[in-house]
């Protein structure tokens, strides 16, 4: 709509220069090639992790999650800021691979463990080798969970605005920015967003093509039985070399590199009182934004989680849509529609808030859902036979166990909106200051030192939720006996990939 | 005089139709089975019954009020009848105690004594500050019973509760539950697709078939009188046999037998149990052939060939205390009335 503005031959101008068929070719060969590499790292850990006698896998495991806790633009400061050579495609390769791949790994990982070990050794059973079974039985098992991650990977990349900024390679995300800042005009920033919005819906698009013709490839449930771990043999040591090699990309150099920072922070000048202003203001508008997703997504999961109706449904696939709509995008639209209707709140602490929520509400409403689901409706009927009336019903039965769940979403929530970057910086009210603000700031003007006391609280804050999630996932999976494993798991992989976004 | 009354009860979802049109009478009081195969429908019938699902026509009734039909729908919690699902659905934030007492109001002063009565009553005394977690299965099933007859409920609805737990504990809670709905008094729907189980613990039999009651009557009228020959085969082991009637009696292979209701003429088929059919020494009796036995410790079915002299020889199904050699050559003699259908015209 603000695209049309300018007069339909200036946006015909930005569409048709051969700087945007760059700028396309540049985004999708990066989110290809991402999306590959982590489709072959996050299966491989994923393999290693459940079905193999990899040493201290458990905690392989767990580590293997974690980098889903740095956010993407930390971990490209912690490079650039160490290897100012990598700025460019392979830096923003990297560093993008080491942060995404968890998106696929983890469900891959889930459904691994759920998949009915049965199915393979019936057709060990029919004469077939152990190679030919994974290649024809698990990977099968795994083509649904591997594909949603890839999409997840490739959306992220598409619409992930921290870290190619820093590490100036020019994507739409990048390109939108300056443009926006760069000129009065912003016929390019409006036109380059809707070809953006179009790539991520394509994209979209053809992974639910895929999903629909593999889940129909998909098996019941009803495993309590883990498969034989296969042995490893002569690999056992690469293997454990590889998990190491990830684990050092993702998490181990970004560490070391964010430590050396600190300790020469420490010795610059610092202002402890502008790190408290800034958690301070984080911690407030991402409690607000919490509060407001939560409580609007309460209502619509528990309709989409009891009434299949085909509104509710068609409400759901919005729901995908929302997961894709880039950050900096959303963030535009509430700029203009800001400046336009609502001038009052136009950057004041409310637009950011609603900005929140509309980023966020999908994932929020996908776990409220999943956790209402959880919880049987039979038992709401027995409920009602009870004399119990429907409302009763759901206050005294559902909410009390989707409760949990519900809280953790919205936990999530606050994380996400506390690691939110374009959004903030284009929404914030003027004077104040978050951590990823500060951070892409200091980063910007070149002042690493400066920049690494907001970027080691920014891990810190989440770093800990995402431990304690992925510990209760393997809790879950490894008491094996509960029905509702598969649904909690689902739970929380969409909890999990509401996170860092 | 019925309790609860269905009449004429219809139910299609889409266009699959599930009840075409059922009739159903509970005496007050009594224990009366729903049984069908399954995909027959009767956990559906008991939805409507318990008003999760609208009926397409027809009315349910109950005390003399209706509860649906006629464009009226009462709510299920206004209905007054409890369910006790499969495998239980106890709440599982709740102790035993609170699942128990779910049903009952806030301020009743009765609230905490009744749910240690309910418990006492299936046998869970005790067992209050449980959590439905740390009971078994056949405990689980007891406490979801315990649950439904708290409130008082007018009728309790139970949707296959037993065929979650295995062999053994299914006959004992199978019992604990007949005697805690009777001491009780209360008026009770069983479904289930396991003969033995209706004709074991029910006082009413309706058997279901393609969204229909076929027959309904006590156990026994159900078993010795069956309405059809589908009938006959699925609620008991029977034996089919080709029958010419006259006069009280039917000519078969295995002799003359009496038909029980007497007056029937003309061709057709007679019914024998396998409890019926008596063994003889070779040379006694029709004589007949040890083809294989089935044995399952309080007694075994032993499979008979039954030569008649001309045509396919015929099989038969008797009852015996052990394994008998395959191939021995034994007598067969029939015990008792048998049951005659014409054959169709």
């Amino acid at each position: 709509m603000r695209a049309g503005e300018g007069g339909w031959s200036a946006a015909a101008d930005v569409v048709l220069r051969e700087r945007t068929l760059w700028l396309v070719l540049r985004s999708v060969g990066l989110t290809a090639s991402v999306t590959a590499t982590c489709l072959v790292v996050g299966i491989g850990l994923a393999w290693l992790t459940t079905r193999t006698d990899l040493p201290a896998r458990r905690t392989f495991g767990v580590v293997a999650a974690l980098p889903l806790a740095v956010p993407s633009f930390v971990a490209a400061y912690a490079w650039i800021s160490a290897l100012p050579g990598i700025a460019g495609f392979w830096g923003a390769f990297g560093v993008l691979t080491a942060c995404t791949y968890p998106y696929v790994y983890l469900p891959v990982a889930a459904a691994l463990r759920r998949a009915d070990p049965g199915l393979e050794e019936v057709s060990r059973s029919l004469g077939r080798s152990a190679r030919a079974t994974f290649l024809t039985v698990t990977v099968r098992q795994v083509r649904p969970a591997a594909a949603a991650g890839a999409l997840l990977v490739a959306l992220y990349v598409l619409s992930d605005f921290g870290a190619p900024s820093l590490l100036r390679y020019d994507v739409f995300t990048r390109v939108i920015h300056s443009s926006y800042r760069a000129s009065f005009d912003r016929t390019p920033a409006a036109v380059l967003s809707i070809l953006l919005v179009v790539l991520t819906i394509v994209i979209t698009v053809a992974e639910s093509r895929t999903r629909g013709r593999a889940s129909q490839a998909r098996v019941g449930s009803g495993v309590s039985r883990t498969a034989a771990p296969a042995p490893l043999g002569r690999l056992r040591l690469p293997a454990v070399g590889a998990c190491v090699a990830v684990a050092a990309v993702a998490l181990g150099f970004p560490a070391v590199s964010l430590g050396y920072w600190l300790v020469r922070g420490a010795s610059a000048s610092f202002d402890p009182g502008r790190l408290l202003d800034a958690a301070g203001a984080t911690l407030g508008v991402s409690l607000l934004g919490a509060l407001l997703t939560t409580a609007l997504a309460v209502p619509v999961g528990i309709l989409a989680a009891r009434y299949r109706s085909r509104g509710v449904r068609t409400l759901e696939h919005a729901t995908y849509a929302g997961h894709a709509l880039p950050g900096i995008v959303v963030a535009l639209a509430l700029v203009f529609l800001g400046v336009r209707y609502v001038r009052p709140i136009y950057q004041e602490a409310p637009l950011l808030v609603i900005a929140y929520a509309v980023l966020f509400l999908p994932a929020a409403v996908g776990t409220v859902r999943a956790s209402v689901a959880m919880s049987p409706r039979r038992l709401e009927e027995v409920s009602r036979s009870l004399g119990q009336g429907q409302w009763t019903s759901l206050r005294r039965v559902t909410l009390p166990l989707a409760g949990p769940g519900v809280a953790a979403g919205a936990a999530l929530v606050l994380l996400t909106c506390m690691k939110e970057l374009p959004a903030t910086l284009l929404l914030r009210p003027t004077g104040m200051d978050t951590l990823a603000t500060r951070l892409w700031t200091e980063t910007g003007a070149g002042a690493y030192a400066g920049a690494a006391p907001y970027a080691a609280a920014l891990v810190l804050l989440a770093a800990v939720p995402t431990y304690l999630l992925t510990r209760a996932q393997a809790r879950l999976v490894a008491d094996g006996t509960d029905r509702e494993v598969g649904t909690a798991g689902a739970a929380t992989v969409e909890l999990e990939r509401a996170g860092t976004r | 005089m019925s309790l609860l009354e269905v009449r004429g009860v219809t139910k299609a979802f889409g266009r699959t139709p599930v009840l075409n049109g059922v009739d159903l009478d509970v005496p007050s009081g009594a224990l009366a089975a729903v049984l069908g195969p399954s995909g027959c429908g009767k956990t559906t019938l008991l939805r409507v019954i318990a008003g999760f699902e609208r009926a397409g026509a027809g009315t349910v009734t109950l005390g003399g009020v209706r509860l649906a039909g006629g464009g009226l729908h009462v709510a299920p919690e206004k209905r007054r009848i409890a369910v006790v699902p499969q495998e239980g659905a106890l709440f599982p934030h709740l102790t035993v105690a609170g699942n128990v007492a779910y049903g009952l109001r806030r301020r009743d002063p009765r609230r905490s004594s009744r749910a240690g009565e309910l418990l006492e009553l299936v046998g869970l005394q005790g067992y209050e500050h449980r959590m439905p977690a740390e009971l078994s299965g056949g405990q689980q099933q007891r406490v979801a019973l315990a649950r439904a007859l708290a409130p008082d409920p007018h009728v309790v609805l139970l949707d296959e509760p037993f065929s979650a737990l295995d062999a053994g504990l299914r006959a004992s809670v199978r019992a604990d539950v007949r005697t805690a709905l009777h001491t009780a008094g209360a008026t009770a729907v069983l479904v289930t697709h396991d003969q033995e189980e209706a004709l074991s613990t029910a006082d009413v039999v309706a058997v279901v078939r393609d969204g229909r009651v076929v027959q309904a009557g006590t156990p026994e009228a159900v078993y010795r009188a069956p309405a059809d020959l589908d009938v006959a085969r699925f609620v008991g082991e029977a034996v089919v046999v080709l029958a010419r009637a006259s006069g009280g009696l039917a000519r078969t292979p295995l002799g003359v037998l009496a038909l029980a209701g007497g007056g029937a003429d003309g061709e057709g088929t007679v019914v024998i149990r396998p409890e019926q059919v008596r063994l003889l020494d070779a040379g006694q009796g029709s004589p007949a052939r040890v083809l294989d036995t089935v044995f399952y410790g309080h007694d075994a079915s032993v499979r008979l060939e039954v030569r008649t002299g001309k045509g396919a020889p015929l099989a038969v199904l008797c009852r015996t205390q052990g394994p008998l050699p395959t191939g021995d050559q034994v007598g067969v003699a029939v015990d008792g009335p048998v049951t005659w259908f014409p054959a169709p015209p």
